[in-house]
């Protein structure tokens, strides 16, 4: 008799990628998601490591593999400092479809701010994550399930956006985007399965009615399911719902039983970021509110809007999400230019000692 | 604005206040040449501006811009009192302002100009 123990090691094992006669070595498991697992492997033929993902579970009906297939293929149309590059893509001697992307040097962001970076720190990093999905949008694809723990931070600072997965390209109706029965990582809550065909046909991640996402980090029109209203502005909600948890320590949402989550995103608003932390200056906890707006009318129309007033605030200048009051712009403004105000008072003291000194 | 630009501009316009301000020293000689150290000192400004808004292009720290402001205000300004006939030589009244003068330029040169704009040529 197999002790349960055993049992799962032996299954371990049997899932492991068969990569015989393939350039790549196995090295060791990075984590797996709800239908790939991702494995740290070497390139023997560049030697250097690169991180391999491939199908969890049998495929039968071939839409997951089909669907794999079309993440590598979206994610290396899109060559981007802040996005994985993709290497390879194939079939492994298990039959098993795979790709080869970067592996990530780094932590992921949830890790990374746990070492507690100024807030400057996290709002360029955050700004690198911006371009990423700006970019994306500019060459028609949207994220739709961007989340701190999708997003990675390098040895030297770089943000890169990852999970392609459910990704869609605007106005493809049969984009593919896998089943997922879980989220791909612990902390941002279930996500709920897309309600994909398995039965074969064209992949249904996109069917009207569906849910695709991390319910906690979710804008409402995918929280209903309403695949059709969901464009660039769906990837905004979840860009100022991350920059939330960035400025508050702590999600909009905490995530909870069934569909509460999802409830809660519908009809209530986050708590205040203010309320949280009152060291928020005004102007970022607008940005945040009008990315998070319920209708998307209300929000920035694109990733690179936003990052556009994320840098304004981070320059000193007046951000587009909040009026300010002319006592506040007054106040801005001798903050931009204090040193320069402090270094003209110098220089009219020092001319007033050296009056004084010459006059004596 | 570009920083050489900005340069130029802020340091002919402090360059002639600073050199406005010499009127309220003490000494006749300066009172009567008034007109000519303010049309001096603005090209002294002028010439710092210029010569620290070019550096501010190439420096990526902001406290090397201001000592490179520093610098050139120091060396113009000397540049200027060396020129004085003997008895005329206003070192302290002259090399104090102009130095300081040269990293307030130095500053916003710096803080405020725009840099060179990154090349985006596609290649094909």
């Amino acid at each position: 008799m197999l002790d349960d123990d055993r049992l799962a090691h032996l299954r371990a094992v049997a899932d492991l990628p068969d990569l015989t006669g393939t350039r790549y070595r196995l090295i060791r498991r990075l984590g797996r998601g709800g239908m790939a697992t991702v494995y740290l492997i070497e390139d023997t033929s560049l030697g250097r490591e690169a991180a391999l993902k491939v199908l969890s579970d049998p495929d039968p009906s071939g839409d997951l593999a089909a669907r794999l297939v079309a993440e590598a293929r979206l994610l290396a149309g899109l060559e981007h400092p802040n996005l994985a590059p993709v290497h390879d893509v194939g079939t492994l001697p298990d039959g098993r479809v795979f790709y080869v992307m970067k592996y990530v040097r780094g932590a992921r962001l949830d890790a990374w701010v746990a070492t507690a970076p100024d807030r400057p720190a996290l709002l360029r990093l955050f700004v690198k994550v911006c371009d990423a999905v700006a970019f994306a949008h500019a060459h028609g694809v949207m994220h739709r399930d961007l989340k701190p723990q999708n997003i990675m931070v390098g040895e030297f600072g770089e943000a890169l956006v990852m999970d392609w997965g459910v990704a869609k390209r605007i106005g493809d109706p049969g984009t593919p985007a896998p089943q997922r029965a879980r989220s791909t990582t612990s902390g941002g809550g279930e996500a709920v399965p897309d309600g994909g065909d398995a039965a074969g046909g064209r992949p249904a991640a996109t069917r009207p009615g569906s849910i695709i996402g991390t319910p906690a980090w979710m804008a409402p029109e995918q929280a209903r399911g309403e695949v059709d209203g969901i464009d660039a502005r769906t990837d905004v909600y979840a860009l100022g719902a991350i920059l939330y948890w960035l400025l508050a320590g702590r999600a909009p949402f905490e995530p909870g039983p069934g569909e509460e989550t999802l409830l809660r995103i519908l009809e209530q608003s986050p708590p205040a970021l203010r309320s949280i932390d009152p060291s928020i200056p005004r102007p970022l906890a607008a940005i945040v509110a009008r990315a998070m707006a319920k209708p998307p009318a209300d929000r920035y129309r694109g990733a690179g809007e936003m990052s556009a007033d994320v840098l304004r605030f981070l320059d000193g200048a007046a951000v587009e999400a909040y009026a300010e009051s002319i006592f506040e712009r007054g106040l801005r403004v001798f903050a931009r230019v204090r040193t320069l105000a402090a270094l003209i008072a110098a220089y009219i003291v020092m001319r007033v000692i050296v009056l004084w000194l010459t006059g004596r | 604005m570009s920083k050489p630009v900005l340069g130029l501009l802020l340091g002919a316009v402090l360059g002639l206040l600073d050199g406005a301000s010499a009127y309220l020293y003490p000494y006749q000689d300066v009172k009567e040449q008034i007109i000519g150290i303010m049309i001096g000192s603005m090209f002294k400004g002028l010439l710092t501006g210029l010569a620290t808004g070019y550096f501010a292009t190439r420096l990526k720290s902001l406290p090397l811009g201001m000592l490179v402001g520093l610098a050139i205000g120091c060396l113009l300004s000397w540049g200027v009192v060396a020129m004085q006939p003997p008895g005329h030589q206003y070192y302290v009244e002259i090399m104090i302002p102009g130095s300081l003068l040269g990293v307030v330029v130095g500053y916003a040169t710096w803080r405020f100009g725009r840099g060179p704009r990154a090349a985006t040529t596609a290649r094909a």
